[in-house]
């Protein structure tokens, strides 16, 4: 228990808390980078798995993209990126290498929650006379929306956990205060800056599911379905028992 | 040596970092393979239990999933920086790290797999004489097994990838390569060590990929009878 006193100890330093090294610092460049990388991750993968998922196309990209994320390493991307050209330029190496990673749960989730709308649906509101556009607006997107906040909820988890590491490499961030406690040997300071880092992940992942929840456009009436009802229950995502 | 100069001007890509440092890649190689086999080999053992719980007593259900989800949550570095102080720097750390993020995956696959075998199947077996343990590993287990090689299979590729981040101790493998060639700005020793790591992950994923085809001869040939 020495290490979690030690750890709080640290923590109620105000000390530890300003400057440059400090954690409200530390902490608001852990929120800006992951705010920067979400919103450009958005930009570039909800667009592409929107109109993939409309069309029907591209499903083995979709897919395979979240596969091959998993598979590299995040660390190994972070430093090749820091020491390749990208280097000088100061964040950039640090925001790629974060979308880079937040890309796959974006663009998989939203296709496979465009491709899950059922067809009879589809195929009423095509005979309702709507066009594409109108589909896609009025009856897909609002049927897709739970799937598509889980790709960017888990993104924002994943930025958060990404944006730690690039404390290895020199970046800023939280991650900065568990590496100084690294270097010095102080374990309370790795505890404690260890213990920021989940806090910060799960407020970010609690917040995404209070958004998920209340923005959803079909709430009222999602109350009610049984279809998806059991694995709602035991919160599994589809694409983790489908493969 | 034409092999010298890539390393003297620090090249990406170079044959004789290979060959003058084929024992410390080797080293790191086995390091990367046993932290990851160990640490799914314990994720597996401790998952299955706890997905046995989670089925048959309901109310155990919601925390089991709810706690596992939780700790996916937490970021590789601040997770071997909690279990920092309770193991010491040793490979312990990491291993405990990765089969905490193992289990999230594996826990709710397992569960999914037993959840998804038919009531009829149960009842058959059950009529047949089965009892609960002949049950659960004579019908049910080989049904789920589909879903647990997929849950497997996630959290392998997962496991070889977070052990790179074990270097903030020394125990990540090829990630200490990776590590050291950050602050060396060694470039042939980050790049080699990073593309042995992706080469494993894609390996190991295929390897039980091939074990789950061999487990599972019954998926197969309902597919083959259904094409013909």
């Amino acid at each position: 228990m020495g290490a979690v006193s030690g750890a709080f100890a640290w923590l109620t330093t105000g000390a530890h808390w300003a400057g440059g090294d400090g954690v409200w610092h530390r902490l608001g460049e852990h929120v800006y980078l992951t705010a920067v990388c979400l919103a450009i991750t958005c930009a570039i993968a909800l667009p592409v798995a929107v109109v993939l998922g409309h069309l029907g196309r591209g499903g083995a990209l979709a897919i395979n993209v979240s596969n091959a994320g998993r598979a590299v390493p995040t660390f190994a991307v972070l430093v090749l990126l820091v020491l390749s050209p990208l280097g000088r330029y100061g964040q950039w190496p640090t925001i790629i290498a974060l979308v880079l990673f937040a890309i796959p749960p974006v663009l998989t989730n939203a296709y496979v929650g465009m491709r899950e709308v059922d067809r009879n649906v589809v195929e009423s509101a095509r005979g309702m006379g709507m066009t594409g556009r109108q589909v896609l607006v009025r009856v897909e997107l609002p049927l897709a929306f739970p799937l598509i906040m889980t790709g960017i909820r888990t993104a924002a988890v994943q930025v958060v956990a990404t944006a730690t590491l690039a404390a290895l490499p020199g970046g800023g961030g939280l991650g900065r205060v568990i590496t100084a406690g690294f270097n010095r040997y102080d374990t309370p300071q790795v505890v404690a800056g260890a213990l920021l880092v989940a806090a910060l992940a799960l407020l970010v992942e609690a917040f995404f599911a209070v958004l998920q929840r209340f923005a959803d456009p079909s709430r009222h009436r999602r109350r009610n379905r049984n279809a998806l009802g059991n694995q709602r229950i035991l919160g599994i995502p589809k694409r983790w028992v489908t493969q | 040596m034409a092999g010298q100069d890539c390393l003297a001007a620090n090249d990406w890509i170079c044959g004789e970092y290979v060959r003058s440092r084929s024992q410390e890649l080797t080293d790191a190689t086995l390091q990367h393979l046993w932290i990851t086999g160990v640490s799914v080999g314990m994720g597996l053992l401790v998952a299955f239990p706890l997905a046995l719980i989670a089925r048959r007593w309901r109310p155990a259900a919601g925390p089991v999933l709810g706690f596992t989800t939780i700790l996916y949550t937490i970021p590789s570095l601040a997770m071997y920086s909690l279990l920092l102080p309770v193991f010491g720097v040793s490979a312990s750390v990491v291993v405990t790290g990765l089969v905490l993020y193992s289990l999230t995956i594996l826990v709710r696959n397992i569960v999914a797999g037993l959840e998804s075998v038919p009531e009829d199947v149960r009842e058959a077996a059950r009529g047949m004489g089965y009892g609960p343990l002949r049950l659960l590993f004579g019908v049910e287990l080989p049904l789920a097994l589909p879903a647990v090689m997929a849950g497997l299979r996630i959290a392998t590729v997962s496991a070889v990838s977070l052990t790179t981040v074990g270097a903030i101790v020394g125990y990540g493998g090829l990630g200490n390569l990776i590590y050291e060639g950050m602050n060396s700005l060694f470039k042939a020793q980050v790049l080699t060590a990073s593309a042995i790591c992706v080469a494993m992950a894609v390996a190991a994923d295929v390897l039980l990929l091939g074990v789950q085809r061999l487990l599972t001869p019954w998926t197969r040939a309902g597919r083959r009878k259904a094409v013909a």
